[in-house]
């Protein structure tokens, strides 16, 4: 372990990007995102790596994937409206396998919304923001430290399944100033980018997929003379109007994730072996819920919480279990209500499901979360 | 006859540019819609044709005295 | 005898996909020959194009090739050309792609200098969707979406990309093949942002429309109305009627690029040997 530092939420983030191997980042201005790119700014090119600031977030998007195709490791970071407009790109990598990293520093919309508040209402977004259908992994960091973990995993799964990670923060996160100790450089595990197994003599092609379903897609310049497209293409990579082709490779651009989906899909449990109810939260909520819940534990409540890590693929599993064991689940949010929808049906009827919503542009109290334990606890099912 | 014209069928479409552009009309476009040369012994290989046709699909040498 | 620009082609794709007498295949000819006359190595040289039917020539052509999503190849371009300055990278995009939603990036791409050879095929409308007018589409032509008659004003790419910083800026048309060629190769050896526009028929998008659908007549038009730049540049103002325009390389001058001055910037920052 290294020096403890104080430091943001956002520049873990950029600390845990760079220790991952990322040597390129294009992006624009956006509060509550902007330390990540002044971050990237100032580091990058200590490292040998570029730094570019683009004129949108469109642009932001096109330069990071031109980036990873030729080889190097890229991210881009935004907030809010600079998401909505990287949409049809995110869906390009989605499409064409491209490994890319998406920070999104989540603050109160829709449109300009409230800029400089937090709000978690991009959960959706991060699954569902562009069009069609498309596999999605986004992460949620809940502290400084967790910040720089989860944005060493993105970019480590960007590379391992070949396709767009949301690194789905909140202002809470990013702007939360704690003191961390980062592991040494040894200590940290990197998925370097996939190489391909054969020749281009020996027939290569490069969306042949390997043994999980990932392709091993050349970097531009290696002499591999690949097409990339985001028109649905075959294993050679062109375009091709199939129905059969169309068919197998959606399923295959979600099978990829979804055989890898216990490993990939992260959940603490805390207060939950003799839990009989659960509070849910992720992201800058749960360190609000974690207090209410402990509070709620004094007063004899035996309640515990779920903490998503991984929101996308979401976490059924951990979820149904939860489930069949406790009384009643709250779900809180920063936001109208999203993330409990997917709770709902997991859960399918198991328990009751409520929901702690809050939108004012302000944080939870744990007192907020509180008086929704207690409501749950006198309504859940006997 | 001071040429020789190779031609690409599968890559003519048809359009009639070498045709229109050809200054020794040895060229013509039949009806299946295919270049085809009507008056080979004209042709001067000036590569008007082959300069022009946008599918790479007509080709002129000059032929070498034996 | 089988000409040696055949080998920048992938074989199998052809024939390609363009309408009979479209002037997109004499541009990607044009393109690959100015490679060939350039020497670059194919391993070493990436196609990135938009989206359109002038965007689908990087599907033929025997490099790395990226088509990317509409108006987006310059910040797709620049991001491979930053990562990996030694990549020749040279961009195929429409007057669409490139003017409309693309033209942001276009103008940015031309600013930060960045060392890119771009041409433009230019058929003054959207072809691909049908005929739409675009914003190179001359006032008062004709198309699905200006049935009658286009009242918006045109761009001129090239004084476009000259004012926005560009550091090498010519045009030419699919009817001068040749000088196309000559100018795509003086963009490629320009260490910085290279624009080209080619001016080329569309006979079955904008031809049709406008009176004009035989494609040999369109290339006539060409020959007849393009003035190379020293000819035009002594034309009374009365003989540059509205058809005329002139052709030629129009701007060069030598600037620092971006993966230069960044290289700069990395020195400073202390990582050159990391
Ligand atoms: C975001 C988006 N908007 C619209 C389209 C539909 N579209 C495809 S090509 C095109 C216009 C192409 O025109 P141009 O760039 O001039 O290329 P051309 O087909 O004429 O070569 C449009 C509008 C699209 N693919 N993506
Ligand atoms: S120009 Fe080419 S495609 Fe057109 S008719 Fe002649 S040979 Fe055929
Ligand atoms: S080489 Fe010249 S004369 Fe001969 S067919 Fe072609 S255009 Fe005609
Ligand atoms: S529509 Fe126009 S631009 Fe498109 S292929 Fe046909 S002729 Fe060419
Ligand atoms: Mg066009």
């Amino acid at each position: 372990m290294s020096k403890a530092r104080l430091m943001q939420g956002n520049e873990a983030c950029v600390e845990g990007a760079l220790a991952a191997g990322v040597r390129f980042f294009g992006g624009y201005p956006i509060t509550p995102s902007t330390e990540i790119a002044e971050g990237m700014a100032k580091l990058l090119p200590t490292v040998g790596g570029k730094f570019v600031q683009m004129e949108d977030e469109i642009a932001s998007m096109g330069v990071v994937l031109g980036a990873s195709l030729a080889g190097k490791k890229a991210v881009t970071a935004s907030s809010g409206p600079g998401i909505s407009l990287k949409q049809e790109l995110i869906g390009y990598a989605a499409a064409a396998e491209i490994p890319v990293v998406i920070v999104n520093v989540q603050r109160v919309g829709p449109s300009t919304g409230q800029p400089t508040a937090p709000s978690q209402g991009d959960v959706m977004q991060a699954r569902w923001g562009t069009h069609g259908d498309h596999p999605m992994i986004a992460l949620s960091p809940w502290s400084v430290r967790e910040a720089f973990d989860t944005a060493v995993m993105a970019v480590n799964y960007s590379e391992r399944f070949r396709t767009p990670v949301i690194l789905l923060m909140d202002e809470i996160v990013g702007h939360l100033r704690e003191k961390v100790e980062l592991p040494e450089a040894s200590a940290i595990e990197i998925y370097p980018r996939r190489k391909p197994t054969c020749s281009r003599a020996e027939g290569y092609q490069p969306f042949t997929p390997d043994k999980d379903l990932v392709p091993n897609t050349a970097n531009f310049g290696e002499g591999y003379h690949i097409h990339v497209t985001g028109l649905i293409h075959d294993d050679t990579g062109f375009p091709i109007g199939s129905p059969k082709i169309t068919r197998e490779v959606t399923k295959r651009l979600h099978e990829k994730i979804d055989i890898a989906r216990d490993e990939i899909t992260h959940v603490e449990e805390y207060f939950m072996d003799d839990a009989e109810y659960a509070v849910v939260a992720f992201g800058g909520t749960a360190r609000t819920a974690y207090e209410a819940v402990a509070n709620a534990r004094k007063k004899g409540i035996k309640v515990g919480m779920v903490r998503l890590i991984t929101i996308w693929p979401f976490a059924d599993k951990a979820i149904k279990k939860i489930a069949e064991k406790v009384k009643g689940i709250l779900v809180a949010e920063l936001n109208y209500g999203q993330l409990v929808g997917e709770v709902e049906r997991v859960v399918a009827g198991k328990c009751p499901v409520e929901l702690c919503a809050k939108y004012d542009m302000t944080i939870f109290e744990p007192a907020e979360i509180e008086a929704g334990i207690d409501e749950l606890v006198a309504g859940g099912k006997a | 006859m001071n040429s020789e014209i190779t031609i690409k069928l599968p890559r003519c479409k048809g359009c009639g540019i070498c045709v229109a552009f050809c200054p020794k009309q040895v060229l013509a476009v039949d009806e299946l819609g295919k270049v085809m040369v009507v008056n080979a012994d004209a042709c001067i290989a000036c590569g008007q044709c082959e300069l022009r046709c946008p599918d790479y699909a007509i080709f002129v040498d000059k032929k070498v005295k034996a | 005898m089988e000409r040696s620009f055949e080998k920048y082609f992938r074989q199998n794709r052809l024939p390609h996909l363009w309408c009979p007498g479209c002037g997109n295949g004499i541009v990607m000819k044009a393109i690959v020959q100015a490679i060939e006359k350039k020497g670059l190595d194919q391993d070493k040289t990436v196609i990135v194009s938009g989206i359109g039917c002038s965007s689908r020539a990087s599907g033929y052509m025997d490099f790395d090739t990226l088509h990317t999503a509409h108006g987006r190849a310059i910040p797709f371009a620049t991001g491979i050309k930053l990562a990996n300055p030694e990549l020749n990278v040279i961009v195929i995009t429409g007057d669409g792609d490139c003017t409309a939603i693309g033209g942001n990036h276009f103008i940015h791409g031309c600013r930060r200098n960045v060392d890119l050879t771009v041409v433009l095929f230019n058929n003054s409308i959207y072809g691909m969707t049908g005929g739409q007018a675009s914003p190179m589409t001359p006032t008062h032509k004709k198309a699905t979406t200006a049935p009658y008659g286009a009242i918006d004003r045109n761009f001129d790419a090239c004084r476009l990309a000259e004012a926005a910083g560009a550091t090498y800026v010519a045009r030419s048309t699919a009817f001068h093949v040749q000088h196309l060629t000559d100018m795509i190769a003086g963009g490629i050896d320009n260490k910085g942002f290279s624009f080209i526009e080619a001016i080329c028929q569309c006979p079955t998008s904008f031809g049709r429309k406008n009176k004009m659908a035989d494609p040999a007549k369109m290339m006539m038009w060409m020959r007849d109305n393009a003035v190379m730049k020293a000819a035009w540049d002594k034309l009374p103002d009365d003989k540059k009627t509205e058809e005329k325009f002139p052709i030629g390389l129009f701007y060069n001058e030598s600037e620092t690029d971006y993966a230069t001055a960044y290289n700069e910037v990395i020195q400073i920052a202390g990582g050159a040997d990391k």
